[in-house]
This record gives C-alpha cells, structure tokens and sequence, in this order.
C-alpha cells in the first residue's frame, strides 16, 4: 500500500499540510501535493530520498473541474530503481507553477512543452517559449476546449454519406 | 520521304517541342527530400530493385538542380514555409507530385497542426494516392508526369522569344 513507501512516509512526516493525497494502484505510486510547495517536494525527493532522474514533466485538463489544470512529474530513482508520481493542481485562472530547472536541467524542454501545448506557465523557467508549434501559434492545442481542425476550420461533422 | 534531306544523312528534323519535351522527361531530377513514411518508399524506388535511374531520374540534394520535387509525407504547417523556400529555389520548369494520402489530403491527420494537402500552396502536377504508395505507383506517377511533359506545348520556345508566347503558371 501507499502507506508503507518509504517515500510517502518521509514526505507525509515532512510535509504534512501539503501532502493532499496519495495512492498506489497496480504498483505506481502518486502522491498528490499543493503547488506552491512543489519545488520543496522535489528538492526533498531528489536529494534526500535519491529520485534523482525526472522522466517527464506533463500536464492533463480536466475541463469543467476545479482546479482545472494537473501537472504531472515522473521521478525515477536510478540507485534504488524505483518510480514516484508527482502530482500538483493548477488553477485556470493562476495557470503557473515554480519551474523545476534549478533541480534538473531537463525540465527546462519538458516544461516548455507543458507550456507550449497546455498553457501553463513555468515561474523562473530560463527560456519560457515555445517548442513544438510555431513561434507565432495563438492558443494551446492540447487544452480540450481548443478546437481539432484548429480555430480557423468548421469541425468535423461525421461522415455525410 | 517527302522532306528533303540537303544536311545528308544524319541529320534528324523534328519540332522544337518533341525535342525539349523529350530531354525535359527523359532527364527529371526530384529534390531529394523526404518528409515522412512515403520517403521511406521513395528510397526504395530509388534503390537497387526498382531503380529510378532507368529513367533518367536521379535525385538531387540541391534545389538549384532539381526540376521535380516529390513532396513524400506529412506536411505540417510548421515545415510548409521550408517547401515553399525549397520550391522557390528550383528554377523552372519545375513540376511537384504529391505523393500519398498526406500530400494528396491530409490524410488521416485531420488537425489543426497539418496542411490539408500540398495543393494548398504549391501547384501540384500528379497526385498518387496510398498510404503509403508502393513504388510501383510511384513509378506510375512519375510516368504520368513524363506523359504530361511530353504533351507541353512551345514551353521552351516561348521562353526564348520563339512561337506562341505563353504566360507561366502562376
């Protein structure tokens, strides 16, 4: 169970008003925490409990909830082999989160496509533009409420015949 | 036979255009310039078994001296403005064949990130469909270009002040 990871028992014991929730399901571990102390979760996960590999920094919408935005961060531990889930909601209308480029360089790519396809902005990223689509792109196509043919076509309909 | 042959014998009179349309089909040189799968396809025509160089048709890695360009893949409105640059670059005559489902359409890639067709910016002379075409049909497809080719008229000629004058294809 959640319960018993060694991780989650340090970050409960550390960060226990933070710590919104946790949970384990088929072996993957996720820990819920609040935004403004994501930079202290992971400085703890990487330096205290030797995550020390982020794999992936990512964001999913849940149009119509609040908080609508979720940011996703995949921690490995290359010594311990071991994987932790790290969860923080973002509001839509405070759509921004502290920019975890001071623990690990390669959040600065990640996070610039979190920015670039779901609108999230990254506090004190180095270099906070886009990456996939154009410089001069309007909008952020991976948010639900952004058209799939794009703002400037009629949707798709069905087939007509 | 009729026409009197006063240069002797080995000398060929023929028309301006069955001339240049002969050397302009017999010698296409495609761009080499791939974007998705249907490239993958492309180099195998090009390769040993199917072998393009049959027919004069050799790829080039520069614009400058390139008179075809394949358009092989997806094109997403990120790499449109990079095809019209290539594009521009290749003096004329020049010819596009839209190869594939995704040159041709779009097609599966219904999105916002991906032009819906080449022939949204380029002038496209053959379309091949196929997701994505077996040489073969992009053989066919380049034979269909050299039929359009050879059935130019005074392209050439005009060009230089010759004939009917022809006003190029916008």
């Amino acid at each position: 169970m959640a319960e018993n990871n060694r991780a989650v028992v340090k970050l409960k014991e550390r960060f226990a008003d933070s710590v919104l929730d946790c949970k384990e399901f088929r072996g993957e571990v996720t820990v819920t925490v609040k935004k403004e102390s994501i930079l202290d979760v992971l400085k703890c996960l990487k330096d205290d409990l030797r995550y020390n590999f982020l794999t992936d920094v990512t964001a999913v919408d849940f149009l119509g909830q609040s908080p609508r935005f979720m940011v996703v961060y995949h921690l490995y531990s290359i010594p311990n082999k071991d994987r932790i889930r790290i969860k923080a909601p973002v509001t839509e209308n405070d759509c921004s989160i502290d920019s975890a480029t001071a623990l690990w360089n390669t959040a600065n790519w990640l996070e610039r496509e979190a920015y670039d396809l779901m609108g999230i902005n990254f506090v004190n990223h180095p270099n906070l533009v886009r990456i996939l689509m154009t410089d001069d792109w309007v909008g952020h196509p991976l948010r639900k409420d952004y058209p799939l043919q794009g703002p400037d076509r009629e949707p798709y309909k069905g087939r007509l015949s | 036979m009729g026409v009197d042959q006063p240069l002797g014998e080995n000398i060929i009179t023929t028309s301006l255009d069955s001339l240049v349309n002969w050397a302009r089909k017999s010698s296409i040189w495609p761009m080499t310039f791939g974007l998705a799968c249907c490239a993958i396809e492309m180099m195998a025509t090009g390769a040993a078994k199917h072998d393009l160089d049959r027919f004069g048709i050799i790829f080039r890695a520069s614009p400058r001296q390139a008179d075809c360009i394949i358009i092989a893949g997806t094109v997403t409105k990120k790499m449109l403005p990079v095809i019209k640059t290539v594009y521009e670059q290749m003096p004329e005559p020049k010819w596009v064949i839209a190869m594939g489902a995704c040159a041709c359409s779009g097609g599966v890639f219904d999105t916002y990130s991906v032009v819906q067709g080449i022939d949204e910016a380029l002038p496209v002379d053959v379309y091949i469909p196929g997701c994505p075409p077996r040489p073969e049909a992009l053989l066919f497809g380049l034979m269909k270009l050299q039929d359009k080719i050879s059935k130019e008229r005074n392209s050439f000629g005009s060009s230089i002040g010759l004939g009917e004058r022809l006003e190029p294809a916008a």
